[in-house]
């Protein structure tokens, strides 16, 4: 009887071993390789160079830090990926929440809308944005109309991966508490905001998570809608190992990767049942 | 005031669906203009960058396919390793189950460049060979495996287990009993998963220009290597608005599609 009832399970547990293999092999291990290159020099001895090449490129002292290149490029994503965010969430709430409140019997045609264009691969799909502003006259007009153009490609690109975590949990909310809170006497908006706005809070986080990190990264974006003036963290880490300076890209990289645990850890990401990971996958099917 | 309302809501949508689609049907507009330089305006109805995209001897043609036969490949070797990981991680301790789905996570959230320079580093620290595709599909892989797993996952949570078990009791094999009984019961997750690995690998640039054999093409870095030297194929680019547009076409059909069955479902639940 045991032996039948063990048996089954030891080797359906076993399964895990390809993938826990693949997972320690291909992303763990190089991701200790990053951190490898980052404190090591071309001889593989131990140092700290690249830290302070890091800290300190735009010159002398603790202060050099706030005048240098890589400073410079960091808060510069860091406002790409801010308006980026804010504008998606700007568009996506109110779209997510029509759609999800709208008394059409095919919603989900009209979701499907948002999301399709996702099948079209995203260099065409960029590349129709920058055929679009060289058009109109605003490709690499000045530096406003590159911050601008760049800021409208990273929402072009990344508006599905907003509506959809919101949509599903707008979708989610009983219709009853919505009732219950009318019934009390409380008016629309208030509804919304005491009931609505705070049960749908995990789909805002969610989404804002699946747009804010890549917003800062992507250059492929930014690079291509820009005659690559505008420069972002995901294009400095690039550079350096198109340069073969891997030394120093390696320790931006890992900046970058312990930034991204930061979020990632603040919003929850790593909880077993998380959304937020999911998105990206039920965006597309 | 409620209509207004009404009015002001749909308008919104409206103009964002615009925006999604304006720069697609521009495109898709030019595809059929007798120019590849835009800014020259409308000059005249043809088919030449159809033509030039069908024609075997330029290169446009044999990208997309190699791209397709990529994704194909990196889609179904994915799709593999993600299924049989997931039921494994599904079965084992909670432990194991939990420090495996962490791990799973981080190619999904982490920035894309550094999963592709992390590989791109370990690739070169064991000295593989780029030209010999194990590091572009295992590098693909890294990226469209924790989809699979994501896809898979609840579709094992709903699976009704005692079937299994029941199936083991009336003498099946574990091996017989994993395929016709767990297989089929979560195999709408792994065509979900399998569908989205094909539209990963085919939109991946990052990872693809890291880890690739320098002379293989994808859409993406073709099209993103124009750019670089602009002297190169202006036809080239021209012939990939036609590619666009031919897309785009499809997805109206499947929209189209789409539509239609949801409407004739909705009009035979009312009778």
């Amino acid at each position: 009887m045991t032996k039948t009832k063990t048996k089954p399970h030891f080797s359906r547990k076993l399964l895990a071993i390809p993938y826990g293999l693949f997972l320690a092999f291909f992303v763990l291990i190089p991701l200790l390789i990053i951190v490898y290159y980052a404190f090591t020099d071309d001889n593989g001895k131990f140092t700290t160079e690249y830290v302070r090449l890091f800290f300190n490129d735009g010159g002398d002292g603790f202060f050099g830090f706030f005048k240098s290149y890589t400073f410079k490029t960091i808060m510069r994503s860091l406002f790409i990926s801010t308006m980026s965010t804010l504008l998606c969430l700007f568009i996506a709430y109110p779209v997510a929440y029509i759609i999800a409140k709208c008394k059409l019997k095919n919603k989900s045609v009209l979701l499907l809308l948002f999301v399709v264009p996702m099948w079209i691969n995203f260099v065409l799909r960029i590349n129709a944005l920058k055929e679009l502003f060289v058009w109109m006259g605003t490709y690499n007009r000045s530096d406003t109309w590159n911050m601008i153009n760049t800021i409208i490609g990273m929402v072009y690109d990344f508006l599905p991966f907003m509506i959809l975590p919101i949509y599903t949990t707008i979708i989610k909310i009983d219709k009853s508490y919505l009732e219950a809170a009318r019934d009390l006497g409380a008016t629309g908006a208030r509804a919304f905001v005491k009931v609505t706005l705070p049960l749908s809070k995990a789909g805002i986080i969610s989404g804002v998570s699946m747009v804010f990190l890549p917003s800062m990264t992507n250059y492929v974006v930014s690079n291509y809608l820009t005659f690559r003036n505008v420069k972002i963290i995901g294009k400095l880490i690039d550079d350096y190992f198109m340069g073969d300076l891997w030394h120093d890209g390696s320790f931006i990289a890992l900046v970058l990767l312990l930034f991204m645990f930061l979020i990632t850890w603040l919003t929850g990401g790593f909880k077993e049942d998380s959304e937020t990971v999911g998105t990206r996958g039920t965006a597309l099917w | 005031m409620v209509k207004v309302k009404t009015v002001l809501k749909w308008l919104f949508i409206t103009l964002i669906l615009l925006f999604i689609y304006f720069p697609i049907i521009f495109l898709t507009v030019n595809s059929f203009n007798a120019t590849d330089i835009i800014q020259g305006g409308w000059k005249g109805f043809s088919w030449s960058h159809y033509e030039y995209f069908f024609n075997w001897e330029n290169e446009p043609i044999h990208v997309v396919l190699q791209t397709f036969l990529l994704a194909i490949v990196v889609a179904f070797l994915s799709t593999v390793l993600g299924t049989i990981g997931a039921i494994g991680i599904f079965y084992s301790k909670k432990r194991v189950n939990k420090s495996l789905s962490a791990i799973n996570r981080i190619p999904i959230i982490n920035a894309e460049v550094v999963t592709a320079i992390s590989f791109a580093l370990f690739v070169s620290f064991f000295s593989i060979d780029k030209s010999t595709y194990i590091p572009l599909v295992v590098g693909q892989m890294i990226l469209c495996t924790p989809f699979v797993l994501l896809s898979v996952m609840p579709k094992l949570r709903q699976m009704d287990d005692n079937l299994y078990e029941a199936a083991l009791d009336l003498g099946a094999t574990p091996t017989k009993a994993l395929f016709s009984v767990i297989i089929p019961q979560i195999l709408p997750g792994i065509v979900a998963g399998f569908l989205l690995s094909i539209t990963l690998s085919l939109d991946d640039y990052v990872i693809t220009a890291y880890t690739k054999p320098d002379t293989f093409k994808t859409i993406s870095t073709h099209i993103y290597g124009l750019d670089k030297n602009n002297t190169v194929g202006p036809k080239i680019k021209a012939a990939y608005w036609a590619f666009t547009a031919l897309i785009f076409f499809a997805i109206v059909i499947v929209v189209i599609f789409a539509n239609v069955v949801s409407y004739r479902k909705a009009r035979s639940k009312k009778k």
